[in-house]
């Protein structure tokens, strides 16, 4: 809870409506050394670089070192700091953010990064043409509804006041303005590129990150090069690095190996993580680290029986939730409720619904059901999600409900989970919640709330509670940095409820275990980064160059 | 011969068009909608729309199909909806890597199967003979996911006699072919087999014989090319076995072909890959057994164009 504590006073210290000045946290290391190139491996292709595009595991950490946001976090942390923004003021009602810019800082094309800039990339993000997945997270600038529905190109909120100095007006009070600032999304992109690139644009990158886009082959390899004049001092320290892609995890292991990969970026495959963790030599180069992940199951409360709250919670004790962790060799830890633990907000001391049968049977009896029923489960047809949703069928045979499973490919089951009236219960593995930014209110909205509960939405226990809606809403509201624990406070009562009602059973939260090259260095929480996920790349070094 | 021609490549027109109306309709029907995993988790429901309308899979069907059609016959096979890059692009990047590897799996089961299967004819019903048949039924049993695994394990990982993985050069291209390969050579060596055995029972190899040549030449001036024109002739229709395996194999090895391209396109519903791959590949079967034919028609004179 460490992290929870100094994430929480870091933000209230931002969020003071006082300058404030960076550099603080440079999380530069006194070991590094400059030089040298590491393989990264990937199994998928990367689809794209455009940062307002991009929202894959395998570009998400490409991105952030090839481009920048006003905002930015400490490496390896949760923790919120300036990024192209000097420094920010914030207006007394939390409705003004006024950012300074960093002066000098230059795109790759070495043209320097202006308020324009920063204009025009929120512009192109919420412009609909841009077709971006994360336009939605921009909804609190005054003016998105306009831009959204295509009346306008241009996000009135957001004014360039001179060339080291944006406005950005919200149209309502949002405590999460900051984070989603620091997101790939509101990166600051170079007009030019874009206009001379088109729509091709994402086969390219002009930002103003530590690295720049080298050499990029369709299905095989991409080659990023230094930045050399990266605005943070003395970064990055690789001069390049190699991601090659299209390789099963499986054999990218067995090329770490023998020394031809540095970091296998899907981690470590499931069926060798035994082998692995059982040689002495291998296990002390596994990196382990948390992440914002929750797996659960979700039961459709517009589908009987699940719309009998008393069913809800008895399937919430007749799972047993540390035997499915073991499914997965223990890389897990049994979850109590929504949040994953090192979320700001999360109840401490809650301890979930215990895993008790013979409770779960009287609630069903108690509910009409003392003989049990039919339903099914529906679960993404990949390792180790078969395996886990037999598992859960097992539990819930022994309070008496048979459960078939419906293995379906993901986007099946996603499309199942978005209609009201096909999936009873869905297991979220390989689909499951990983926060976009680390802040409570990111667990709730799509996935909990009643904006979520619509078809082809991703709330697919149509869980919507005015009450719990209206929490959330007055939640993200208390921008005041007082009432930063007020704030949370309120979150955590808003999950608790859920948990009364519940929706969801939650059953794990899985931790990341990976792996890296001897020669790699740099802290450990650089290659498990909860924000530059997988790896971030602008702060890991190599110990054998000169 | 040009009649023949002409109606055969009518044939194969229009059975490219089926399969696009096919795969097009199968695609349309899946119940997952690809609008959803362009937008993303956190997308409203005014940016969905926006995004269907702008994509026209707001259309109904014969709509959709019409467009897609009309762009196709002037050569566009449209953008990735995830990508956003031209489809035609990114096959183009793709295809060499997938015809090498053909290539290379050709060779390697013409190789493997008609050695075996010569070796199995002339030992025919010995230890030999079964234990060759045995092992070529197993090559047609097994799994490509498997093979190519225990193929990296043992030769680039334990013996480290290739790279593991990857793509560049011929030493790549070795265990990959071979794994393709496999599953053809079983094939090849049952029907060299069954072939050289009906051919040494000819006439004419007893008059080789009698008039005294080497049992060497016989074999091999005689028999082998008699035998071995009609399997030549099959080749063709491999190509539609390799375009199934590459998916797989081309995942094992890491190799940047367009199966590959194809798996992810079908994980994310990005539609204009999925149909531009599934044409290329009918394309490509269909000359394949185009090529057969005429190739059989040489091979065996006794097969007459009507």
């Amino acid at each position: 809870m460490k992290r929870f504590l100094t994430s929480t006073a870091l933000v209230a210290a931002l969020a003071l409506p006082a300058t404030v000045f960076a550099d603080a946290q440079s999380g530069m290391d006194p070991n590094a050394k400059s030089g040298g190139n590491i393989t990264i491996s990937y199994k998928d292709d990367v689809a794209t670089l455009d940062p307002a595009i991009g929202y894959d595991w395998q570009n998400w950490s490409m991105i952030k070192s090839l481009y920048d946001g006003l905002m930015d976090y400490v490496p390896g942390t949760t923790d919120l700091r300036p990024g192209l923004a000097e420094s920010y003021e914030i207006s007394e009602d939390g409705m003004t953010f006024t950012f300074k810019l960093r002066e000098g800082v230059k795109f790759h094309n070495g043209r320097e990064m202006t308020a324009e800039d920063v204009k025009y990339s929120l512009d192109r993000v919420t412009n609909p043409k841009t077709q971006s997945p994360g336009a939605g997270f921009f909804g609190s600038i005054a003016g998105f509804d306009a831009i959204s529905s295509g009346q306008t190109e241009a996000l009135e909120g957001v004014k360039v006041i001179d060339p080291y100095t944006v406005e950005i007006t919200l149209s309502r009070p949002d405590a999460t303005f900051l984070h989603v600032m620091g997101l790939n999304f509101a990166s600051v992109v170079a007009r030019e590129a874009i206009e001379e690139a088109g729509v091709d644009f994402g086969k390219t990158a002009m930002g103003t990150g530590a690295f720049k886009l080298g050499e990029w082959t369709i299905g095989q390899r991409l080659v990023f090069e230094k930045n050399e004049d990266y605005w943070r001092e003395g970064l990055p320290y690789l001069d390049s690095i190699t991601f090659e892609v299209g390789q099963e995890p499986i054999v990218a292991l067995l090329r770490l190996q023998n020394g031809e990969v540095d970091v296998p970026g899907d981690g470590i495959p499931p069926a060798k993580f035994q082998e692995v963790m059982a040689d002495p030599a291998q296990a002390a180069r596994v990196i382990e680290g948390g992440q914002l992940h929750t797996g659960y199951i979700t039961l459709n409360v517009k589908m009987p029986p699940f719309d009998n709250v008393d069913v809800r919670r008895a399937v919430n004790m007749a799972i047993n939730k540390e035997r499915i962790t073991q499914v997965i060799n223990g890389r897990a830890v049994p979850a109590t409720q929504p949040l994953p633990p090192s979320m700001p907000g999360y109840t401490d001391g809650y301890e979930g619904y215990p895993h008790d049968p013979e409770a779960a049977k009287a609630l069903l009896a108690k509910a009409g059901f003392a003989d049990g029923f039919e339903t099914e489960l529906y679960v993404m047809n990949t390792d180790p999600n078969p395996r886990i949703a037999q598992a859960i069928q097992q539990d819930l045979a022994n309070v008496g409900i048979k459960a078939s499973i419906q293995s379906l490919a993901q986007a099946s089951v996603i499309a199942a989970g978005g209609e009201a009236d096909q999936a009873p219960m869905i297991w979220s593995g390989g689909m499951a919640w990983i926060a976009d930014f680390p802040d409570a209110s990111n667990f709730y909205g799509p996935i909990l709330g009643c904006a979520g509960a619509v078809q082809g939405g991703w709330n697919w226990s149509w869980y919507c509670n005015e009450e719990v809606d209206a929490m959330a809403t007055e939640a993200d509201s208390m921008t005041d940095p007082d009432a930063v624990e007020a704030r949370l406070q309120k979150w955590s009562d808003a999950y608790m409820k859920i948990m009364e009602d519940a929706p969801w059973v939650p059953v794990f939260n899985e931790q990341r275990y990976t792996m890296k090259s001897e020669r790699m260095g740099g802290a450990d929480a650089l290659y498990v980064d909860p924000v530059s996920i997988p790896v971030n790349y602008d702060y890991v070094y190599v110990t054998d160059v000169q | 011969m040009i009649n023949f021609l002409a109606r055969r490549l009518l044939q194969s027109a229009m059975i490219l068009l089926g399969v696009s109306l096919i795969t097009f309709a199968l695609l349309y029907l899946l119940p997952s909608d690809p609008v959803r995993q362009i937008a993303g988790r956190s997308a409203t429901a005014q940016t969905v729309a926006n995004i269907r309308e702008q994509l026209g899979l707001d259309q109904p069907f014969v709509v959709q199909y019409w467009r897609y059609l009309t762009s196709l016959v002037q050569g566009d096979l449209g953008r990735s909806y995830l990508q956003k890059t031209e489809v035609s692009t990114l096959i183009a990047a793709r295809l060499p890597a997938s015809l090498l590897l053909m290539v290379g799996a050709i060779v390697a089961e013409l190789v493997v199967g008609l050695t075996m299967g010569v070796v199995a004819a002339l030992r025919r019903g010995t230890a030999t003979d079964n234990s060759l048949m045995i092992a070529s039924f197993i090559g047609v049993s097994a799994p490509q996911f498997v093979v190519g695994l225990l193929l990296l394990y043992v030769f680039a990982v334990q013996l480290g006699w290739f790279p593991i993985g990857g793509y560049g050069t011929f030493s790549h291209l070795v265990l990959p072919a071979m794994t393709l390969g496999i599953l053809g050579s079983g094939w090849y060596s049952r029907m060299m087999r069954s072939s050289m055995i009906d051919v040494l029972r000819q006439d004419f190899i007893r008059t080789a014989h009698a008039k005294g040549l080497s049992r060497a030449r016989v074999l091999l001036r005689h028999a082998l090319p008699n035998a071995i024109l009609p399997i030549i002739a099959m080749i063709g229709i491999d190509v539609g076995i390799f375009m199934g395996g590459i998916v797989v194999v081309e995942s094992v090895f890491g190799w940047p072909g367009i199966g590959q391209l194809a798996w992810q396109a079908i994980q994310r519903v990005d539609i204009p890959i999925i149909m531009g791959v599934t044409l290329v590949s009918a394309c490509a079967i269909v000359i394949g057994n185009l090529v057969a034919d005429i190739a059989s028609l040489f091979a065996d004179p006794r097969i007459k164009v009507r």
